[in-house]
């Protein structure tokens, strides 16, 4: 058991290695350098040519990305030129705002999922399967920043039941419950919209999952032994079909990080996905890099999540 | 004296895989169901533990004077596993992977005796697992079924259906995904269950030598229907039907050393073409006069307890091999 | 000179495992197996399951890796020509696989499939192939009609004999059948066995028949070789090996059949009682620390057998 997931830490490593490697001569890549933004362009260039040999600017690439690996380990991935402050701090404030998104939705994507999946596989070709398979059917074709258009402008701005920006209303003091309570109130509907569109995957494979687990042979042998038919599903098809769900929790988490990229530009939330477009948009260079490196580093932990999941729940994997 | 008649018909859609069958399986008897893929041996299983979910049932099975064809779920379900128990063919596929051997066949205990103590039920676990010839019954309670060998697993299902003593055992092709020794060891456990619980077991196979091992009756199946019925000792000494002939004399086994096997003409129709009408292995033996075939064709008891479907098997003879098209059936 | 001659054939397996999934150990699925073949003659080679019969097949056409030993086919060694004399040999060595369900493409016809060795060795026209393939169908008794036919549209046995189309489609020498018919019912496999023996006599063909049934295998075989965990315990002609069984788990492999006659019942239960008796006390003798059985001693010129003491 251990050794297995010793193992498949151990593998990690070259993946964190190639992937910094890729953000680093992402951002040599692209024009202008730390430089650019920071001073004033009238300045002398041979001025700026000491300064570049000051900074080891002029370092071959391999000394440069050893500099900035130190420092980006140490947690300095340098300056904002557009906030003026550091990046880590910059991306320290939003954090948390995307980690709670991220939680919201994927509570409610397992909440809409388990559900509906259960529903579709145990009655499927019911008039309720094909219902639930029509709507992942639209949840396929429906482009998430569209989907999220629509529910801000009629429930944010119609209907006004939710806040259309933001991720607590100004001036209620940390640490309250009021503070806690608006926190939530503003998550929920870009987490809800996000929720509604990731989920069908998930009914798909849970759906497919059973559908395929009620027909193998040892449901047979459970019928057979005397079970009922609430006893086979929740003791054998259930419990069989979930698992391949929970394998998949890992990769959800990957998935969230291009729908957070949306939605929180979206609704204006403060967050790192929005910070990493507006970034984008603004070639703020080191706040990108720091957000690519920061959202490869989270795929691969979701992977990693998925994968120990995985061996530990299903014995055929599980060394012992 | 258990009396079981199981006269049903079932129907998936318009096709019937088992069409019309009368059958009777006494306690303490092995009732052997012979027939080659397709003839609806296994869906006759099947139907009797009410494992066909979206089959149409038609006729009856009585057991015990209930007819299980139309029992309620609730009442099937205290039968199934208590006084009906089941074998399975591939013993890999029929365990939970996800679950322990001991709570596997621990559910059988506790879904039909909530009086029981988990220690006690442990404890009864421990017993069949040893009663099955497990080694070390500690150690494999806490196994998961991909941990156990072929024969392990299949003395495992066994000990699922055996667990609550069942009076009526169905063992559907129990050792065609075994070798010879777990076969032969496997057959023997099936065997001494018999005499211990005295349990009325139907044995579903297609192979004769295992029939003719194991059987006190046997039944003939082709095509949905039984062909021919009789105690072991006169079904192999002195079978009368056609395709029970030719089953016989087409066993490698059984023939001397390189000689050449019989081989029926054709092949086994599938179920949506099988002939509705007549005797269902007319077309497999053309040779025979078509006069020899009843039109609606009736069993016909040619010694007690000796069964026989058609008048066909009265002028029936094996054709002279006459170059190699017919001997293996060129299509 | 024998057609084929296998001497000391070894296949391992490496088991990787620990941290970084170095070779930890291995798997000796066939561990030192000699045997010959005579042209025109039928080989069995028996087994259950992990013996090692399967491996064996699948080395001698190169399928699996061979670790150590020699392969001989008409007195040329396999391993030592490099890729030309086993692509040679692949002319003359032809296989037969278990399940003729998984075996043929399903999305191929049957002259496709029937045709492609001939296309692999042999440039043909496209009148000359389809001649060559309807013979061929003709051969094994299906209709030269049925070249344009897909493999779904015919019965298992059916299946079977357009995977023996295509294994004698380049007039092989040597056949290597592995279980041809354990996933057929019992008449089909009549038919495949009558079929096989037909043109064995036809095209003078030697079969390495592989398969865990020993009634198919007395009914095919002039010589057999029982294996057990990667190693032989017993070889020998039919007739020494089932009137002359040697070695325990030989008797006890046969004594497994299944008996057709049910009045003789109580006779075989002794019978095996006897033979498991023996077993059991005799194991320690017939088998080494590790399991595995001793090497071939000669008991007469054609029988083989694995007895306990220094090799022979």
């Amino acid at each position: 058991m251990w050794k297995t997931i010793v193992r498949r830490i151990f593998i990690m490593i070259p993946q964190l290695f190639l992937l910094s490697i890729l953000v680093f001569l992402l951002a040599k890549a692209m024009p202008g350098d730390a430089l650019t933004g920071l001073v004033d362009p009238s300045l002398d260039p041979a001025a700026l040519e000491a300064q570049r040999e000051r900074l080891g600017l002029n370092d071959p690439w391999h000394v440069q990305y050893w500099n900035w690996m130190i420092h980006a380990l140490q947690g300095d991935f340098g300056q904002s030129f557009r906030f003026k402050m550091p990046v880590s701090e910059l991306i320290g404030q939003r954090i948390f705002n995307t980690i709670w998104l991220s939680v919201a939705t994927l509570i409610l994507t397992y909440l809409i999922a388990i559900p509906l999946g259960i529903t579709s596989g145990r009655y499927n070709d019911t008039w309720a399967d094909r219902l639930i398979t029509g709507y992942t059917y639209l949840g396929f074709a429906a482009p998430l920043f569209i989907f999220g258009l629509v529910m801000l402008w009629l429930f944010g701005f119609h209907f006004d039941w939710f806040p259309t920006g933001g991720s607590v209303k100004p001036g209620v003091e940390p640490g309250t419950a009021a503070y806690v309570f608006s926190k939530i109130y503003h998550l929920l509907l870009p987490a809800l919209s996000m929720a509604l569109i990731t989920t069908v995957t998930t009914v798909q494979l849970l759906r497919s999952e059973i559908i395929d687990t009620k027909q193998r042979d040892f449901i047979l042998t459970a019928r057979a032994k005397g079970a009922s038919e609430s006893r086979v599903y929740n003791r054998h098809i259930l419990r069989n079909s979930l698992l391949p769900i929970a394998a998949f929790f890992g990769y959800e988490i990957t998935g969230l990080i291009g729908g957070t990229v949306f939605i929180e530009s979206i609704f204006s939330y403060p967050g790192m996905g929005q910070l990493f477009l507006s970034s984008i948009s603004l070639r703020d260079f080191s706040v990108v890099t720091a957000l690519v490196l920061l959202y490869g580093l989270a795929s691969i932990l979701g992977a990693l999540i998925s994968d120990l999941i995985l061996s530990i729940v299903d014995p055929r994997i599980r060394i012992k | 004296m258990e009396h079981l008649t199981t006269s049903f018909r079932i129907a998936d859609r318009y096709y019937a895989a088992v069409d019309d069958v009368t059958l009777t399986v006494r306690k303490n008897e092995i009732l052997a169901i012979v027939g080659e893929s397709g003839s609806g041996k296994s869906a006759l299983a099947f139907s009797i533990m009410g494992l066909h979910t979206r089959a149409k049932i038609e006729g009856h099975i009585y057991y015990k004077g209930q007819d299980l064809a139309h029992l309620p779920p609730s009442k099937l379900n205290k039968l199934r596993g208590k006084e009906m128990g089941m074998i399975f063919q591939d013993p890999l596929s029929a365990l939970n992977p996800l679950m322990i051997i001991g709570s596997q066949i621990e559910e059988a205990l506790l879904l039909h005796n909530d009086m029981l103590t988990a220690e006690r039920r442990k404890a009864k676990v421990l017993e069949l697992l040893d009663k099955v010839g497990i080694p070390r019954p500690e150690h494999t309670y806490q196994q998961y079924p991909h941990e156990l060998s072929g024969g392990m697993r299949q003395r495992v299902v066994i000990a699922i259906a055996i667990a609550n003593e069942p009076e009526l055992l169905i063992a559907d092709e129990p050792t065609t995904a075994l070798d010879v020794t777990i076969q032969l060891q496997i057959l023997e456990l099936i065997r001494k269950l018999k005499s211990d619980i005295g349990a009325g077991i139907i044995l579903i196979t297609h192979d004769l030598g295992v029939v003719a091992e194991m059987a006190d009756r046997v039944a003939v199946m082709y095509a949905g229907q039984i062909v021919e019925i009789a105690d072991i000792y006169t079904l192999i000494s002195n079978a009368q039907h056609p395709y029970t002939k030719s089953l016989l004399s087409s066993i490698p086994a059984a023939s001397a050393e390189k000689s050449r096997l019989h081989v029926i003409q054709g092949i086994v129709p599938s179920l949506q073409k099988l002939p509705r009408e007549g005797c269902r292995f007319r077309s497999r033996i053309p040779w025979i006069q078509e006069a020899a075939h009843e039109p609606v064709p009736a069993m016909h008891e040619v010694s007690p307890g000796h069964f026989v479907r058609c008048t066909c098997y009265r002028t029936f003879y094996f054709p002279k091999v006459d170059g190699k098209g017919a001997d293996y059936g060129a299509s | 000179m024998a057609l084929l001659d296998i001497k000391d054939l070894k296949v391992h397996f490496p088991i990787r495992g620990g941290l970084f999934g170095r070779a930890v150990g291995e798997v000796k699925a066939v561990d030192g197996v000699s045997l010959s073949i005579e042209q025109g003659s039928t080989y069995g080679l028996v087994g259950e399951s992990g013996s090692g019969k399967t491996t064996t097949g699948r080395a001698i056409i190169g399928l699996n890796a061979i670790t150590s030993g020699r392969v001989m086919f008409e007195g040329k060694d396999l391993n030592e020509g490099g890729k030309r004399s086993l692509l040679n040999a692949r002319r003359d060595v032809q296989m037969i696989f278990q399940d003729p369900y998984s075996s043929l493409n399903p999305k191929k016809r049957v002259i496709d499939i029937v045709a492609e060795p001939l296309r692999n060795f042999e440039r043909l026209s496209a009148q000359e192939e389809k001649r060559r393939v309807r013979e061929l169908l003709e051969q094994v008794g299906l209709s030269a009609e049925t070249i344009y036919k897909y493999p779904h549209e015919f019965s298992g046995g059916q299946r079977q004999r357009i995977g023996i189309a295509r294994a004698i489609a380049l007039k092989p020498k040597l056949i290597i059948a592995d279980e041809p018919v354990s996933a057929l019912d019992v008449s089909v496999q009549a038919q495949v066995l009558n079929f096989m023996q037909d043109i064995q006599k036809e095209l003078n063909l030697t079969y390495l028949f592989i398969s865990h049934d020993l009634g198919i295998i007395r009914h095919m075989c002039d010589h057999i070789g029982i294996m057990y965990k990667g190693r032989h315990v017993e070889q020998g002609t039919t007739s020494d090996i089932f009137h002359n069984p040697q070695h325990i788990y030989t008797k006890r492999l046969l004594a497994a059949i299944p008996d057709i006659d049910p009045t003789e019942r109580e006779k075989q239960r002794q019978f095996r009682a006897a033979v498991k008796a023996e077993y059991d006390q005799a194991y320690r003798d017939y088998f080494d620390e590790e399991g595995l059985a001793y090497s071939l001693r000669p008991i007469s010129s054609t029988h083989l057998v694995a007895l306990p003491g220094k090799g022979g």
